[in-house]
C-alpha cells in the first residue's frame, strides 16, 4: 500500500518536473534577445560558430526535439554560460547555493526551537495574559515587512551599537579554504591558526540575517502549534487521560505533543518556499553571497541564462522539499494515509 | 542592489543619531581592509586608465623606475638608482637596483632578481609588434595617449643593470611618464614561463611584480586578497595582509565604515562627508588632486575673440560663491590651470577678484556698454572637477545679469555635448580636466595649445603662438628651474589673455578609522598602504 502511495507521489513529481523544464525551455524563446545566446550564454557568436551551435542545439529541428536536447544538456551538467562571468551557470549555482541553504537551515532551526515551545505555552495558557502576549507578538512578527525589520536591526545592532557586522558571511581578513561551501563546517575543518576567532566572527555575521529570516516562520510555527495543540487538547482521549489521573505535564508530553506536532511537520515543508523567497530579500540586504542575491543580480544585469538556471534549481528544490515532507508526514501519521 | 533608498535613509539616520562608539574588533590587527568602489579591469596597469583599478592594483603589486615624492611632486629614485640624460635630451640611461626580488606566488617562483631584461620586457611590449605579448592586449590607453610608439625610438640593454631609452624627439615630461602608476615593471622570467605554458593572457590576470604586496586571490565583485611580499626591497609593510573589499554601493560602503568592517574607503559624495565628520572615530583625509574645473570661451566666436570681453566676464563671476554652492567648500579656488601642488605653479599670480564694476567698465571699453547675449554650456555629467555644472551655470547666469550680459544655459546628452563642443558650436562651456601625470605639460598643452585646438581638447579653440612657444620651450629644457620659469610665464600669459577662467581644483576624499595610520591620498597616483599601521 505504502509502495503504491510512493509511486503515485513520484509520478506527480515527474510530471511537475516536466512542466518546469518546459517552462524553463520556453524562456529561451520568451526572453528578449537572440535565442542562440539565451540558450548558450555565449556572446559575439561568429557566423561559423553559429552554424555549429544551431546544429548542436537542434534549432533547425522541431521544438520537441529542441526540448529533448535541452533536457539532455541539463542532465549532463552542460548548462548555459552566465552572460556576466562566462562561467557555467550550474557551477555558479553550486558555488552560491550552500550559503543560502546554510542561512535557511539555521533560520528554520531557530524558528522551530523558538516557535514550537512558545506555541505550546500559548495553547496551555489559552486566553491568559501570556497567551495574549505571545499571540500578539506573533501577529506583529507576521505582519512586519521583512526588509524594514532587517534595516531596523542593522540600525540598532550594527550602526548604532556597533556589535554586529552588516554584511557578508565572514570578515574578509580571514582566509578559509572552501571545502563544503558551508561556512561553519568549513571553518571547523580548516587548519588555520585563527580558527576559533573565525568561528566567532562567522557566528556574528550569521546572527542578524538568521534572526531576520527566522522571524516569519517562527510566527507561523507559534500560531500553528497553538492551534493544533488546542485542537488536540479538546480531544476525548486527552480528557480520558486526565481523568485517569495523569498530571497535566504527562498528558501534554505523552498524548498531546506527538499528535499536535504532526501537522507542524507538514507546515515545515509548506514554509520552505516562503523561506526561500524571504531568503532572497535577506541576502540582498545583508550582502549574503547566496543564490538569492546571485539571482537578483542576474535579473538586474538581464543575465537570462542565470535567471533560467536559477529558476530551475530553486523551483526544483522547493518542489522536492515539499514532496519529501509530505511523504514524511504520511509515514508518521496513519490517518493521513488515505490509500 | 541598485536602488538602496531605505538603506540610505537608515545609514544617514544612524550617522546622525549614534552617540555610542562601535566596539572595535580586538584581533585582526595584522590586516587592513580597503573598501573600493569597483572591481579592477585588469591586474596590469599598462592596460587601464581607470582610477578604481589603479587604486586597487598599482602601488601594491608593482614598482616603477622612478617615484614621485608626494609632498614636493619631485621625481625620486625607484627601481632605477640613478639616471643620466644626454645633452640633446634624446637618450635616457638608467642604472637599476640589484637587490630587487619578484613575488613568489603559487603560480610563479622567481630564480633571479630584477634586471635590465625585465625593464626591456616591460616597455618592449608597448613598443614592438614583435614582442610576444604585444598582441595579447588591444590597446595601452595611457601609453597611446602620450604617443609612446612615436616617442621612443629604441630600447637598449647596456649591461645587466643598465638600460637606455632613445627618444625620437626631446620630451622633458618623459621621466614623469615613467613615474606614473601605469609604468609598472613586470617580470621577463614570468613572461617566458607563460610563453612555455602557452597561457599568455595570465600576464595581465595573475600578476607578478616587485611591489610591497603579492597577489593571493581575486573574486570578481567580491574581494582581492594580497599578502605582504616578504622580500620587499624597501622597508617591509607593517600589514601582513591587505584586502580590497569591493563594495560598489556608496551607502553600504559607509555602513561598513561605521561598523569598522572597512578601515579605509574613498568617499565620492560631498554631502555624506559633513555627516561623517561629526563622528570622532573617523578621520577624513582631503587632498587637492590634479584636476581643474574651468569656464572656457570659444575664442573663435565674437565677442569672445576680444581679450577685454573675456577679462570682463572673468571679473563678473563670484568664485567664492560658486565654491560654496557647488563644491560645498571642498575645493580650492583656481587662478591657474595648474593646482597649487604642482611644482610649476606660479605663486605670484594675482587672485582673480570679484569686481562687477570693473567688468562693466571693461565691457564698455570693448564696445558693449549694454552687454550682449550668450550661451553657457553646462556639462550634463558629474565629475570630481565639477560636481554640478548646471548649478554652476545658474550662478554664473545670475552674476552676468548684473553686468547686463544675458546668458542662456544649454545642455545636451553627454556624447552629443562632446561632439558639438568639438565642432565649436558653443559660446562658452563649463567643463574640466583631470591630469594623468604630475607633469605641468599635461595641463597646459592639452587644454590650450594650437595642436589641442585641432584635436579637440582645447575647448577655448584658442591658438596663440606666444603661448605655444612658451610651453614648447619648457618641454625642450631639461633644467627644472628654467622649465619652471617658462611655465610661470605661460601661466601669466594665460591669466592676461583669459581664454578660459579656471574656477576650482576639487579635492579627493577618503575616510579612515582613527586607528589606521600612514595612509594618505597621493595626489599623483593610486593609494599606497606600504606605511600603513593599525593600532587597537
Amino acid at each position: 500500500m505504502m509502495f503504491h502511495y510512493l509511486l503515485r507521489r513520484l509520478f506527480l513529481l515527474g510530471f511537475v518536473f516536466v512542466a518546469l523544464t518546459i517552462f524553463a525551455f520556453s524562456l529561451g524563446y520568451l526572453f528578449p534577445g537572440d535565442v542562440l545566446g539565451n540558450f548558450t550564454g555565449l556572446r559575439n557568436i561568429s557566423p561559423a560558430e553559429e552554424i555549429v551551435l544551431r546544429q548542436q542545439l537542434g534549432l533547425d529541428q522541431s521544438y520537441w526535439q529542441q526540448y529533448i536536447y535541452f533536457n539532455q544538456r541539463i542532465l549532463d551538467g552542460n548548462w548555459a554560460l552566465s552572460f556576466s562571468s562566462q562561467q557555467n551557470v550550474l557551477d555558479e549555482i553550486i558555488n552560491v547555493m550552500p550559503a543560502t541553504l546554510e542561512l535557511a537551515s539555521y533560520a528554520l532551526l531557530l524558528s522551530l526551537i523558538v516557535g514550537i515551545p512558545l506555541g505550546i505555552i500559548a495553547a496551555v495558557r489559552k486566553d491568559k495574559w501570556l497567551d495574549k502576549l505571545i499571540s500578539g507578538l506573533a501577529l506583529v512578527g507576521y505582519s512586519i515587512p521583512i526588509f524594514w525589520w532587517a534595516l531596523l536591526l542593522i540600525m540598532v545592532f550594527s550602526l548604532t551599537l556597533g556589535w554586529l557586522p552588516t554584511s557578508g558571511r565572514l570578515s574578509v581578513l580571514y582566509e578559509i579554504p572552501t571545502m563544503s561551501g558551508f561556512m561553519l563546517p568549513d571553518i571547523l575543518l580548516s587548519q588555520v591558526p585563527y580558527r576559533e576567532e573565525a568561528l566567532v566572527d562567522a557566528i556574528r555575521h550569521l546572527l542578524l540575517p538568521a534572526v531576520v529570516l527566522a522571524t516569519y516562520p517562527t510566527t507561523v510555527m507559534i500560531r500553528f502549534t497553538r492551534e493544533s495543540m488546542l485542537d488536540v487538547l479538546e480531544q476525548n482521549y486527552i480528557k480520558t487521560a486526565r481523568a485517569k489521573g495523569l498530571t497535566r505535564l504527562q498528558v501534554l508530553y505523552t498524548h498531546g505533543l506527538r499528535n499536535a506536532l504532526l501537522p507542524v511537520t507538514r507546515q515545515v515543508g509548506l514554509q520552505f518556499s516562503t523561506l526561500i523567497t524571504l531568503a532572497m530579500i535577506t541576502e540582498v540586504i545583508f550582502s549574503w553571497p547566496g543564490i538569492g542575491s546571485w539571482l537578483i543580480d542576474g535579473i538586474y544585469q538581464r543575465n537570462f541564462p542565470a535567471i533560467q538556471g536559477g529558476l530551475l534549481v530553486v523551483s526544483s528544490l522547493v518542489i522536492a522539499v515539499n514532496m519529501f515532507t509530505e511523504i514524511l508526514h504520511t509515514m508518521l501519521n496513519p490517518l493521513a494515509r488515505k490509500f | 542592489m541598485k536602488s538602496s533608498g531605505p538603506f540610505t535613509a537608515v545609514v544617514l539616520l544612524s550617522i546622525l543619531s549614534s552617540a555610542c562608539q562601535p566596539v572595535l574588533p580586538t584581533t585582526r590587527v595584522h590586516g587592513l581592509v580597503y573598501c573600493a568602489e569597483g572591481s579592477p579591469e585588469s591586474f596590469n596597469p599598462q592596460l587601464v586608465t581607470s582610477g578604481t583599478t589603479i587604486d586597487a592594483i598599482s602601488q601594491h603589486l608593482y614598482d616603477r623606475l622612478l617615484d614621485i615624492n608626494p609632498d614636493s611632486g619631485e621625481l625620486i629614485p625607484g627601481l632605477a638608482q640613478s639616471w643620466q640624460i644626454s645633452d640633446d635630451g634624446l637618450t635616457y640611461r638608467f642604472q637599476l637596483r640589484q637587490d630587487v626580488e619578484f613575488h613568489q606566488t603559487s603560480y610563479f617562483s622567481p630564480t633571479r632578481t630584477m634586471n635590465a631584461d625585465d625593464v626591456q620586457f616591460t616597455f618592449g611590449r608597448l613598443l614592438s609588434v614583435q614582442h610576444p605579448f604585444h598582441q595579447t592586449a588591444t590597446e595601452y590607453p595611457y601609453f597611446d595617449s602620450v604617443e609612446w610608439q612615436q616617442l621612443v625610438a629604441k630600447l637598449t640593454v647596456i649591461g645587466p643593470y643598465e638600460i637606455e631609452f632613445t627618444l625620437s624627439k626631446p620630451d622633458s615630461s618623459f621621466l614623469s611618464t615613467l613615474a606614473t602608476d601605469f609604468a609598472a615593471i613586470l617580470s621577463a622570467e614570468y613572461g617566458a614561463q607563460l610563453i612555455s605554458h602557452n597561457t599568455l593572457a595570465d600576464l595581465d590576470q595573475l600578476p607578478v611584480g616587485t611591489g610591497p604586496f603579492l597577489y593571493r586571490h581575486y573574486q570578481k565583485d567580491v574581494l582581492i586578497r594580497y599578502y605582504r611580499h616578504p622580500k620587499y626591497w624597501r622597508q617591509l609593510p607593517a600589514m601582513e595582509q591587505l584586502v580590497i573589499d569591493i563594495v560598489p554601493d556608496n551607502t553600504k560602503r559607509i555602513a561598513k565604515l561605521l561598523t569598522h568592517e572597512c578601515d579605509v574607503a574613498p568617499i565620492p559624495r560631498l554631502a555624506e562627508l559633513s555627516l561623517l565628520s561629526k563622528r570622532d572615530d573617523f578621520v577624513i583625509d582631503a587632498q587637492t588632486s590634479m584636476n581643474v574645473g574651468y569656464w572656457a570661451f570659444n575664442t573663435r566666436t565674437p565677442p569672445f575673440d576680444q581679450v577685454k570681453v573675456r577679462q570682463a566676464l572673468s571679473y563678473a563671476i563670484n568664485k567664492s560663491n560658486i565654491l560654496q554652492a557647488v563644491y560645498f567648500g571642498q575645493a580650492e579656488p583656481a587662478n591657474s590651470l595648474l593646482p597649487p601642488t604642482s611644482w610649476a605653479y606660479d605663486k605670484n599670480l594675482n587672485i582673480q577678484r570679484y569686481d562687477p564694476l570693473l567688468a562693466k567698465k571693461l565691457l564698455a571699453e570693448a564696445g558693449y556698454p549694454e552687454g550682449f547675449q550668450m550661451d553657457i554650456w553646462a556639462m550634463p555629467v558629474q565629475r570630481l572637477y565639477n560636481p554640478n555644472a548646471l548649478k554652476m551655470a545658474e550662478l554664473i547666469q545670475a552674476d552676468l545679469a548684473q553686468i547686463g550680459v544675458r546668458a542662456k544655459i544649454v545642455s545636451y546628452e553627454w556624447n552629443t555635448f562632446r561632439r558639438k563642443l568639438r565642432l565649436g558650436e558653443h559660446d562658452s562651456v563649463l567643463i574640466g580636466w583631470s591630469a594623468d601625470n604630475a607633469d605641468p605639460d599635461n595641463f597646459l598643452r592639452p587644454l590650450l595649445s594650437c595642436a589641442a585646438a585641432i584635436s579637440g581638447s582645447n575647448r577655448a579653440n584658442w591658438c596663440d603662438e606666444n603661448y605655444d612657444q612658451l610651453i614648447a620651450k619648457a618641454v625642450h629644457t631639461p633644467v627644472l628651474e628654467e622649465r619652471r620659469a617658462f611655465y610661470q610665464q605661460a601661466q601669466q600669459y594665460q591669466a592676461e589673455q583669459m581664454p578660459l577662467v579656471p574656477i576650482a581644483h576639487s579635492k579627493r576624499f577618503q575616510v579612515r578609522s582613527r586607528n589606521i595610520s600612514g595612509v594618505r591620498i597621493n595626489p599623483y597616483g593610486g593609494i599606497n598602504f606600504t606605511a600603513a599601521g593599525k593600532s587597537l
